[in-house]
């Protein structure tokens, strides 16, 4: 993310949100399940992503462990959406390790019997682009 | 033939610096009709007012233009100098160099041209003034305060205390509020009904008072002096006069399963009851849901029973019509449900209560006589956790945008009130910040954490749930950036406060303004806190805004000395500036009447001529008392035959034409 000049603008616009509504009272850490599997707490990635530092965000565990089950997102009382938020610092990071793209041209060597064709259909549309 | 008065203001150097006033009054002396002009330091000032009465009987003036400040500032003052010097106060209008010239523009040359096209306009109008006579209208000498709670009965008790008539309309069957409900109040700890009921009975024997309950208004006409009211006084099914209160009734009545909306539901009350024991008045009320006569027909025991024969089944709701010169709002709150928010299992789990629930808890007069117990088994808790913040802050739907206010304090004290009960007790209080301004607030907070051992921790729950018998928090730790998972007993929300349900329907009967939130708004936010935008309509209490005790008590008493300083008038002066109808031409379209925010236009059958006929038509009528002068008739009229005195439409064209010459 050291690549990007402003990545709190960028995060802005990916998730729509801007993380400055937070007024820090702590309910998306209070409400989520897979808290004790995260290196850096929902309150703090949004409360790092409103002050702009990212720092500790770069390949950060929570990143992979945030479920999006969207419990932070439905109890959030300011509709900050802390989901959504690191929904969008993941993807930043995806698109600027250059791993956002799939070409349909490698999907056959990906399949095989354990993987649910869901999968690749949600891969498809989400990194086909 | 006019011969006008031009009066330049520098306001020391506020006009001076950015126009030259010489060069506006020097010009605008030229202007046809112009007879006199001058500029001076301070035209509000004696010697400026002075030389306004001097010109006026020197030079025989027949109207004044002053260009100074703006109108809402000092307009009347040189009316008051215009009719001094034997002028029609009305005979005067104000330029405004100042608002909406000198201090926007900062080139003196543009502001000086602006400031001569405004003075140039004002005598444009000012040859179209006619002159105007402000009516009377009388001052019904008595008070209505809509809401017994302590915000009502303060006022109340004010304003008869000053030797004005004032009647109490409260919509439950007693006064007294929620205050009523509280068991101590912050930050002293002194017990709420032993300084509210002192007061519930000084007003109830006042001479001056008049106490309806379990009554609404119903409708509110006529305008500030003069309104005119109508109260639903609901059928109690109970002679208020030949009731002694003796409480036979209520112990005999078979029907025991209601809620007792006093104690939060908390507790079961028979369909023939008092709210609590202190209630006034110390009458019961039939709640006609709940009660096996109103039902089925079959019982009749109270009506049996009762031994000054004061039950009566058939009593009707009555209306009561009654005149006031002013109306005080004190409608007061209730707390939001904390059923939007699924996470606390409000619904499901009965040891998760509001804090309201927990005041009838600790209350000496509560369910459990002040032995706080869990509401599942009656078991003393051991660990209490306090959630605040729930339902104020937010800005989903479900939530308030603002801060409650109350809830920081009453919760240290529901915190310190359990560690005194219980001294082995562990309580944990979760909030987003802390708020205490108020004298000796914070102090009281910090008590509660410093000698009470409460632990405060910064953060939020997130989830409760059970296991075995107790209740399993989820919670945020954000200082120690942890996420807590607590056993505890009771779980108790600090729910948002909201203004009463049914004050939106009242605000519209009152044509009184309120904010997206349903608080009353008032007249300015700083240096008329306690007046509505609507004359002769006042707020005390909650329904402006979130207060605690003594911010409600000063407001009240503060309502009430408005309230009396327009009682002790005996007169008030109407503003003449108000519609007119050129009766020949209306057609009686009725648009005028739909758009009168005031209720003041009515239709009349009269006869007319137009167009050399005689004839008899429906025709618009302006009530001159309840005109306002907003101008909204004048307007939408299409046919043009609504006019305003003093604001005509000619006398708007012409300050058109004097802008674009």
């Amino acid at each position: 993310m050291h690549g990007i000049k402003d990545a709190q603008a960028e995060v802005e616009r990916i998730s729509g949100i801007n993380a400055a509504k937070c007024m820090r009272c702590g309910k998306c850490s209070a409400s989520c399940p897979a808290f004790e599997s995260m290196d850096v707490h929902p309150h703090k990635v949004v409360s790092m992503v409103a002050d702009n530092d990212y720092e500790g965000l770069v390949n950060c565990e929570t990143l992979w462990r945030c479920l999006s089950c969207f419990t932070c997102v439905e109890r959030c009382p300011r509709d900050v959406q802390p989901a959504n938020i690191i929904e969008a610092v993941r993807l930043l990071q995806i698109r600027e390790a250059g791993e956002n793209h799939m070409p349909p041209g490698e999907v056959p060597d990906m399949l095989d019997d354990e993987l649910p064709q869901q999968a690749i259909v949600a891969a498809m549309r989400k990194y086909n682009k | 033939m006019h011969r006008i008065g031009v009066f330049v203001c520098w306001c020391g150097s506020n006009i001076a610096a950015t126009v030259d006033v010489k060069k506006v009054a020097e010009t605008l002396g030229k202007e046809p009709g112009v007879a006199f002009a001058m500029d001076y330091q301070y035209m509000c000032s004696e010697g400026g007012q002075g030389a306004i009465r001097s010109a006026i009987k020197d030079h025989a003036l027949t109207g004044i233009v002053v260009a100074a400040c703006s109108p809402r500032m000092h307009e009347p003052t040189f009316r008051k100098a215009a009719a001094a010097a034997g002028l029609n106060p009305f005979m005067v209008e104000v330029a405004n160099i100042r608002e909406q010239c000198s201090w926007i523009h900062r080139n003196k040359q543009d502001a000086t041209e602006k400031a001569i096209i405004l003075g140039r306009t004002a005598i444009a109008k000012v040859m179209l003034n006619t002159p105007l006579t402000a009516g009377e209208s009388r001052v019904v000498k008595r008070a209505l305060v809509i809401g017994g709670g302590i915000a009502g009965i303060q006022t109340a008790l004010d304003v008869a205390d000053a030797g004005f008539k004032v009647d109490i309309v409260e919509r439950k069957p007693t006064i007294g509020g929620k205050m009523a409900q509280l068991d101590k109040t912050f930050p002293t700890l002194d017990c709420a009904a032993c300084i509210l009921t002192p007061k519930m009975v000084e007003a109830a024997q006042h001479e001056n008072i008049t106490i309806h309950t379990y009554s609404e208004v119903e409708s509110v006409s006529g305008f500030v002096g003069d309104f005119k009211v109508k109260i639903r006084k609901k059928a109690r099914c109970v002679d208020e006069v030949a009731c002694t209160g003796c409480g036979d009734c209520m112990a005999k009545c078979p029907a025991k399963k209601a809620k007792s909306e006093f104690d939060q539901g908390l507790r079961n009350r028979s369909a023939i009851y008092i709210p609590f024991a202190q209630a006034i008045p110390n009458v019961p009320v039939i709640d006609r849901e709940n009660c096996i006569k109103f039902q089925t027909g079959k019982c009749g025991v109270c009506e049996k029973i009762c031994p000054s024969k004061a039950v009566h089944y058939d009593q009707e709701d009555t209306i009561l019509e009654e005149s006031y010169g002013a109306i005080v709002v004190a409608t007061g709150f209730d707390t939001v449900s904390p059923e939007p928010y699924g996470e606390f299992r409000y619904e499901e789990y009965p040891d998760v209560i509001t804090s309201l629930e927990f005041e009838r808890l600790c209350n000496a007069a509560g369910p459990t006589g002040g032995h706080l117990v869990r509401p599942s088994d009656h078991k003393e808790p051991k660990r209490i956790v306090f959630v605040q913040c729930v339902g104020s802050r937010g800005s989903g739907e479900c939530e308030k945008t603002y801060c409650s206010k109350i809830c920081c304090m009453y919760t240290a004290k529901h915190a310190m009130l359990v560690r005194e009960k219980y001294p082995d007790s562990e309580v944990y209080v979760f909030y987003i910040d802390v708020r205490t301004p108020g004298k000796a607030f914070d102090e009281f907070q910090r008590r509660a954490i410093e000698q009470y051992n409460v632990h405060y921790i910064k953060g939020m729950v997130g989830q409760v749930e059970k296991k075995g018998d107790m209740l399993l928090i989820q919670a945020s730790d954000l200082l120690h950036d942890k996420q807590l998972h607590i056993e505890a007993d009771m779980v108790v929300l600090a729910t948002a406060v909201e203004p009463e349900k049914g004050a939106r329907n009242l605000a519209t009967m009152l044509t009184a303004s309120m904010d997206t939130n349903d608080f009353f708004t008032e007249a300015h936010p700083k240096l008329r806190p306690v007046e509505s935008p609507t004359a002769g309509v006042y707020l005390s209490g909650l329904c402006q805004g979130p207060k605690d005790i003594p911010e409600t008590v000063a407001q009240a008493g503060a309502a009430a000395s408005k309230v009396i300083g327009l009682l002790v008038k005996d007169k008030l002066i109407t503003n003449p500036c108000i519609a007119s109808p050129a009766e020949p031409m209306c057609n009686g379209c009725g648009l005028c009447e739909n758009v009168c925010p005031y209720g003041a236009i009515t239709y009349e059958v009269k006869e007319v001529h137009r167009e050399g006929k005689r004839l008899s038509t429906r025709v618009a009528q302006v009530n001159e008392a309840v005109c306002q002068g907003c101008g909204a008739c004048t307007v939408t009229c299409p046919s043009g035959v609504m006019d305003l005195w003093g604001f005509s439409t000619r006398q708007i064209l012409a300050e058109v034409d004097a802008i674009c010459r």
